[in-house]
């Protein structure tokens, strides 16, 4: 086990040290920022000024290895526009985002798996039918289309929530969050339910297929011959079953829920790190662009790390098979 | 069995259904599937309207001088200065949305169509060429295609504007990199199997060529599930590109597509005025609905092997 | 005494799109306490619709459209879901054809044992966990204590169809079911699981229902023997006299297509033909078609049962070795 975790971490380092690489090499060989940070009045000797002060004057590579000097120790450089450190910004609007993801992908999970097992236990209702149109739909919908949608039916005609920002927060342990108020729960309720569209339609297909396979299996078929009730049976034999390919597929999911929420953040104003980025990508604020990046790809890894070691919680087949290679 | 199907399976006599040919047998399950069928119309129809749109639609929303400001915000309906009906309303700055609809539309499709297949060249070249080269070279291009497609396309787009920057052809460079690599896998994958088979042992002991093998033996045989991640990835880029253009890192104002109207509707949702994001967003709709539709039924008549 | 189990007029039908498949039409046959029935027949027979048509465990499409099934002389048809659920286990109980399949393979051992005590008997977790253990124990699994806590996967075949005995036997019910249950064991493993099941039969007097084609399997094993065709039982009789002198033609073949004893180099016989698509039956004897002593008469009506002392009774217009029954 102990060694399985070591390699997993060793090549975690390696990926990010890859896209430290390409991130660098990527952002910075298009484009000069310097333009985008100086007013038109200013003549030449001001520009290179302007330019030394950030650095830019330097060759590419040089900047390269100060710029992974400074990786090393955490700091990713400094904000053209807020003059920040670029992490810290992102760092500071990290919790926002994930309390969006997170509540997201309980969404997804609540609303997703009873509708997907229902139709997998179901195929020939109506209903099922429904609901495997519902989760096609889902498929296809653009996300902001769909943040649109949710804006004109639930803000502007019904009035029920609101459409943007997030609401009161309560620090906890450092961290702010808006989920111990009614009204932030208001709030989050929009963008969560926007984000979580895409994860719900695939939660629906994975449990329905599971749902599908596992009740023609002989164990299910035993398991009712031994006399066990129907929700004994749905809740443990065919859920523990269909739980793991959902929490593979959903944990490897939760990245891209983070990458989507640059979408969602931007139509409800949720003031989270995509936002950030969006910002950032239309001012060429290339260090804060590098530090987003930095920072979702090291949460892609752990994230990945920890779905490998919860899978192999669930799936006692997989434990046997790591701990004998 | 929907009505499209009666008439060939009538016309040909039950001797001659064995024989027939490959196309005719694909079309006509393809056609079995009634929603598929509606799907392919619709796509067909939008692709006509946008073709013709500079015929049939009421306005030319480029030509500055029939756009009056004056006609701004009008509600679906409404009749514009120049007296014709706007049905869809009117947009921020007066143009009729009816026109900059049938017209984004030939934008929106185009960026769509064009990423499509770029990406689909480039990646089957790259994918049949790491199942050709093998050893090391396959082993990096296969590393680069899986750490491509770990990433949220989403994120890799939004990258790759942030450093080339917005105009048409700087978003196909990027929806084809954030879609080259379904093809390569898929090619690679399929090339590897069909390597193994006879006819490609036979060719290659005839002493065909390895580009003629590749060419005619190979590619046909991999074609099938290209089809089908052409139509899905089409669709997808053009959700994606309207996704980028609403966002404000797609397309500029002077290429107005769906993604465009919808992001300067936006603004005047909250007040109220809904149709100037709605209408282009059903239009939007309706184009990556009708395109999935076609190409799930492609997925389950080229390829049985494949789940929904 | 009254038997454990009395199956009248069984008709199990699965409404497919194809047609209606008669999978089972118009069983009848009884299993007295403590007695081990063989059902016999090929794959296709309705042998196993049978067995789970007595569990209760008909999904649609298919569907019980007619007859009695009593067990201790309950009704079970009609039972609703939680009523046949009490009868589960309790009993009448199941075993599988293959044990690779039969175990969740991501709950441990304990787990699935105890959900099997305590969804009939309100006890602990604890005493639970000591029935299962002494069950394992029971079916000759060593070690129980730790065998518990493993799974499935860690158990080979044999010793899964062990762990799958063991439950079927934790409320010792009057009669167990088992589908073919030794046929994905290997042969070795095969006579073991048969000893072990004949001797903890005897012991606890449970009844047995043994689903089988092997013919060889039954000859050692059965009391009474039941062949099934295409839906229906064609002959029934005490194991040897049905083995010794077959009525059935039916019979008579799947006996020359077994390896006879002390006769090596004999050829083996076949059935020719196969069997009949259960969607479309001939309309006169099912078997007709493949007999070698098909008459007109056979292919015009289905033949009734016959019925002959000793329990005896073939469903054939021209039975076979009449004069063996006779004597």
């Amino acid at each position: 086990m102990l060694a399985f975790v070591l390699r997993r971490l060793a090549q975690a380092l390696f990926v990010i040290a890859a896209m430290l690489v390409i991130v660098f090499f990527g952002v910075n060989v298009v484009g000069d920022p310097i333009y985008m940070l100086i007013s038109p009045e200013m003549d030449q000797q001001q520009i290179a000024e302007t330019a030394r002060a950030l650095g830019l004057d330097r060759p590419i590579w040089e900047q390269f290895l100060i710029f992974l000097k400074n990786a090393v120790q955490g700091d990713l450089g400094r904000s053209f526009v807020h003059g920040e450190s670029a992490i810290k910004l992102i760092l500071h609007r990290m919790p926002a985002t994930l309390e969006l993801a997170f509540v997201a992908l309980f969404m997804a999970i609540l609303i997703g798996l009873p509708l997907g097992l229902y139709a997998g236990l179901k195929p020939e209702s109506r209903i099922s039918r429904l609901i495997m149109a519902i989760s096609i739909l889902g498929f296809s919908l653009p996300t902001f289309w769909v943040g649109l949608m949710l804006i004109l039916t639930f803000a502007v005609s019904l009035g029920w929530l609101p459409a943007t920002g997030r609401g009161p927060t309560v620090s906890i342990l450092g961290i702010d969050t808006s989920l111990l108020s009614l009204k932030g729960w208001q709030h989050v309720a929009l963008p969560a339910l926007n984000l979580a569209l895409l994860k719900i339609s695939l939660v629906i297909r994975l449990a329905r297929a599971g749902a599908r396979e596992a009740a023609l299996m002989d164990y299910v078929k035993f398991a009712r011959a031994k006399g066990l009730s129907q929700s004994r049976i749905i809740g443990v034999h065919i859920l523990k079953n269909i739980m793991i390919p959902i929490v593979t597929v959903l944990g490897l999911e939760f990245g891209s829920l983070v990458a989507f929420s640059v979408v969602t953040e931007t139509i409800f104003a949720w003031p989270g790190m995509g936002r950030l980025l969006l910002e950032a990508i239309t001012r060429l604020d290339r260090p804060v662009i590098v530090a987003y990046v930095m920072v979702v790809v090291v949460l892609f890894v752990t994230i990945n790390l920890l779905v490998d070691l919860i899978y192999s919680a669930l799936d006692p087949r997989v434990r046997l098979t790591e701990a004998t290679s | 069995m929907s009505e499209a199907t009666l008439p060939t399976a009538a016309a040909a006599p039950p001797v001659e259904a064995k024989e027939e040919t490959p196309f005719r047998r694909f079309a006509r399950s393809f056609f079995e599937d009634r929603l598929a069928t509606f799907g392919l119309g619709l796509f067909v129809l939008i692709v006509l309207l946008a073709l013709a749109a500079p015929l049939i639609a009421p306005q030319n929303p480029y030509d500055l001088a029939s756009v009056d400001v004056m006609d701004s915000r009008l509600p679906p309906g409404d009749v514009a200065g120049e007296g014709f009906t706007m049905w869809l309303g009117s947009d921020g700055v007066g143009r009729d949305l009816l026109s900059g609809i049938l017209y984004g539309l030939r934008i929106s499709l185009m960026v769509g169509a064009f990423s499509g297949i770029l990406a689909a060249g480039v990646g089957m070249a790259i994918g049949l060429i790491a199942a050709y080269s093998g050893g090391r070279t396959e082993n990096i291009i296969m590393r680069i295609v899986d750490l491509q497609l770990s990433l949220p396309s989403v994120l890799v787009a939004l990258i790759l504007v942030a450093g080339l920057g917005k105009g048409v052809d700087k978003i196909i460079i990027a929806l084809v990199m954030v879609q080259w690599a379904y093809y390569a896998r898929t090619v690679r994958g399929s090339a590897l199997v069909e390597r193994r088979k006879e006819y490609v042992e036979a060719a290659q002991s005839l002493g065909l060529s390895h580009a003629r093998t590749v060419f005619r033996h190979i590619l046909p045989n991999c074609l099938a599930p290209v089809i089908v991640i052409v139509t899905v990835q089409t669709a997808h880029a053009i959700s994606l590109e309207a996704t980028l253009s609403f966002l404000g890192v797609g397309l500029p104002q002077t290429e107005p597509s769906l993604g465009v109207l919808i992001a300067n509707g936006f603004q005047y949702m909250l007040s109220g005025k809904y149709w100037i994001s709605v209408f282009p967003g059903i239009a939007l709709l309706l184009t990556i609905v009708s395109i999935n539709l076609v190409g799930d039924r492609l997925r389950d008549v080229l390829n049985p092997r494949l789940e929904k | 005494m009254a038997p454990v189990l009395e199956v009248a007029g069984l008709k199990t039908h699965f409404f497919t799109r194809a047609g209606t498949v008669k999978s089972v039409d118009g069983v009848s046959f009884h299993v007295d306490r403590g007695e081990v029935l063989g059902l016999v027949g090929e794959s296709g027979s309705g042998k196993s619709v049978t067995g789970f048509s007595v569990m209760g465990l008909i999904d649609p499409p298919g569907k019980i459209v007619e007859g009695s099934i009593k067990l201790n002389g309950k009704e079970l048809i009609g039972l609703d879901e939680e009523g046949f659920r009490k009868v589960r286990g309790r009993e009448v109980a199941m075993i599988f054809q293959d044990p690779m399949m039969t175990l969740n393979p991501v709950l441990r051992v304990d787990t699935q044992m105890i959900e099997a005590v305590t969804a009939h008997d309100k006890v602990s977790h604890k005493a639970a966990r000591e029935r299962a253990r002494d069950a394992l124990a029971k079916v000759g699994i060593p070690s129980p204590e730790e065998r518990l806590n493993a799974y499935p996967h860690q158990f080979s075949g044999g010793m899964r169809q062990r762990v799958a005995i063991a439950i079927a036997l934790l409320h010792r019910p009057p009669l167990i079911i088992c589908d073919e249950p030794t046929t994905a064991l290997d042969v070795t493993i095969q006579s073991q699981i048969l000893a072990e099941m004949q001797s903890l039969c005897a012991e606890t007097g449970t009844a047995l229902v043994w689903i089988t084609h092997d013919l060889g399997v039954v000859a050692g094993l059965a009391d009474r023997i039941a062949v099934m065709y295409a839906g229906r039982i064609v002959e029934t009789g005490a194991v040897d006299p049905v083995l010794d002198t077959p009525l059935h033609p039916y019979t008579s073949g799947l006996l020359g297509s077994l390896p006879a004893e002390g006769e090596p180099g004999a050829p083996l016989r076949q059935i020719r033909g196969s069997t009949p698509s259960l969607a479309r039956l001939p309309q006169g004897c099912a078997f007709a078609p493949r007999c070698d002593y098909a008459q007109a008469d056979c292919l015009a009506q289905a033949p009734a049962v016959t019925a002959f002392p000793g329990e005896r009774g073939v469903r054939c217009h021209h039975p076979l070795n009449l004069a063996g029954v006779a004597a």
